[in-house]
């Protein structure tokens, strides 16, 4: 079953045609990479599903309906989520409560069960904080719940993000670059990480990534882009022999 | 009700303060004037509060939260004068529905202002406030009662202690309430990242119009509560100036705090009016030297507000 199909997708910005007629499919429980040279339009891909641009042409299938031209928000509740290039926590606010407003999007009270603390206001809330709990245990945050997020070390800033996004239990996970910015080492710890969770939650995963050990080691399919376009699609094996790909990456070999 | 019992911490110690109040008032140990300023401090919190909804928990910057006070206390003064209320039981659909007006304009003013950011939703907000201003000079067009520039006289003195404080002290438990649920999680997370809140699925422009229209409907209360306690209102106390009075308490107070709101009202209010009295008639300008040094004192000392140390 297809969990999410891009269909000739379009988008250009004034002269730069960003995104010029990709199409791609991710089948549940895949995990698929995006990979491709600076400003080849990966980003913009995940700023399209994720309904952050709406796209001039082509569609976006979730489960065989069209999310193309949603708006951000309403995507969380279809299942689907997604981390950022450049870290976007909540800085001035705790670890913990960083998890709990992502669980309680989903929970539902309304605002007069809130004033009067009606019963379903408890019962939400303290679902939503023992999930929290679990999820924070999960990613190895325990102890720190009480910190606001800006004060945390890099890559746990980058593992409570996605703690966040797995927090709104979606069936599709779009992770970009995870590994910017980590050291070997690091990217190792979060290869882990990723199969770990990849196995706990069930999910079907795209992930942008300029780390070739990272993306190649997690990946069934790869999707290489350049200037927009796809340019050679397979699992890793193929595509590290691509003809196109080395021509991407390393230029063309003089006549 | 689980409403009282879950605030029990809350309404214990101020029931005794109302008791301490009601004695002092009671007999006559200060002067009618001490006691005005009392229940006007009252006013100046919840409208405060009001602000700090829209600005230190949502991060709007709002210019014109004074409008909306006035709204509050024109249409109060309105519909008690016109209606012929003079009671308290009769004045408290009328505080009900001037609140709710209140917030009904900020609701349909914040559809098209609410998107802009930062600065542009200041110079919005503020034109809003001027407009409001001008609207209210000239309001003996619209009915010789209101008064326009010679002001709006004659309103029933309806406010006293009991109701100026417990309308406070529940619309505050109220407001504590709606902050530490799911909804004031929502408007930090705006004010924090408004794309990222996105991301995980919060409708941000929604959120914004409900803080926004909360915030207003808090002003709003405090505006009825402010027409009922003075009598007399003119368009000048509801301005630019008086918006920045509320802009420097929920700054003082800090940003997202419901206490430091509540002593900076306190301060604020003490401080001006304390001032008043302990200079003399001919040095009372000075007033204006000592609260910009104090100001300025303050915010080295503690730039995050009375109550909070960090960011």
């Amino acid at each position: 079953m297809k969990a999410l199909a891009v269909e000739n997708l379009e988008k250009g910005f004034g002269g730069v045609q960003a995104v010029d007629g990709i199409s791609f499919s991710v089948e549940e429980g895949e995990t698929v990479g995006i990979i491709g040279p600076n400003g080849a339009g990966k980003t913009t891909v995940f700023n399209l599903i994720t309904g952050f641009y709406r796209p001039d042409r082509g569609n976006i299938l979730f489960y065989g309906k069209n999310i193309a031209y949603l708006p951000p928000h309403r995507l969380p509740r279809l299942g689907i989520a997604r981390t950022f290039q450049n870290l976007r926590l909540f800085g001035k606010m705790t670890v913990f409560e960083n998890i709990l407003s992502a669980m309680l999007v989903q929970g539902r009270y309304n605002l007069f069960s809130a004033i009067f603390r009606w019963t379903d206001y408890f019962v939400t809330e303290s679902k939503a904080e023992e999930k929290a709990r679990k999820l924070i245990e999960f990613f190895n945050l325990s102890g720190k719940e009480d910190q606001s997020a800006d004060s945390l070390p890099y890559g746990e800033q980058r593992r409570l993000e996605l703690a966040r996004a797995l927090a709104l239990e979606p069936k599709v996970l779009l992770v970009d670059e995870p590994g910017a910015g980590m050291n070997p080492i690091e990217i190792q710890g979060l290869v882990q990480t990723m199969k770990e969770v990849k196995k706990q939650f069930l999910l079907t995963v795209v992930i942008i990534e300029h780390q070739m050990g990272l993306v190649m080691n997690i990946s069934d399919k790869i999707v290489v882009m350049d200037f927009g376009e796809k340019i050679a699609e397979g699992t890793p094996d193929q595509v590290k022999k691509d003809r196109k790909v080395i021509e991407a990456y390393l230029g063309e070999e003089p006549l | 009700m689980k409403f009282f019992w879950e605030a029990r911490k809350v309404i214990l110690p101020a029931v005794l303060v109302y008791l301490v109040l009601k004695a002092i008032f009671g007999f006559h140990l200060v002067s009618g004037y001490i006691e005005q300023i009392t229940l006007f401090s009252f006013i100046v919190i919840l409208t405060s509060l009001g602000l700090n909804v829209i600005y230190g928990y949502t991060g709007q910057f709002s210019l014109g939260h004074a409008a909306f006070y006035g709204i509050g206390a024109y249409i109060s003064a309105y519909l008690s004068k016109s209606l012929g209320v003079e009671s308290i039981l009769g004045f408290i659909p009328v505080l009900f529905l001037s609140g709710v007006s209140a917030g009904l304009v900020g609701c349909l003013i914040g559809v098209p202002i609410l998107k802009l950011r930062d600065d542009f939703l200041a110079i919005a907000t503020l034109g809003f406030g001027t407009l409001v201003r001008v609207i209210l000079d000239n309001s003996d067009r619209f009915s010789e009662i209101l008064g326009g520039s010679r002001g709006f006289v004659g309103i029933p003195r309806i406010t006293n202690l009991e109701l100026a404080f417990f309308v406070t002290v529940f619309l505050i438990l109220v407001t504590r309430n709606i902050i530490f649920s799911r909804y004031g999680l929502f408007w930090r997370c705006v004010k924090n990242d408004e794309l990222a809140s996105q991301a995980i699925g919060i409708n941000t422009s929604r959120m914004k119009l409900m803080a926004f229209s909360y915030g207003c409907f808090l002003a709003g209360i405090g505006g009825a509560l402010y027409a009922h306690l003075y009598t007399f209102l003119h368009p000048s106390n509801f301005d630019i100036l008086k918006s920045i009075d509320f802009l420097i308490i929920v700054i003082v107070g800090g940003m997202g705090s419901i206490v430091g709101t509540i002593y900076a009202g306190l301060i604020w209010v003490g401080f001006i009016e304390g001032l008043r009295i302990a200079l003399p008639a001919d040095m009372l300008d000075l007033r204006w030297v000592f609260i910009p040094l104090f100001l300025i004192g303050l915010m080295m000392w503690r730039p995050y507000g009375l109550i909070r140390k960090g960011g």
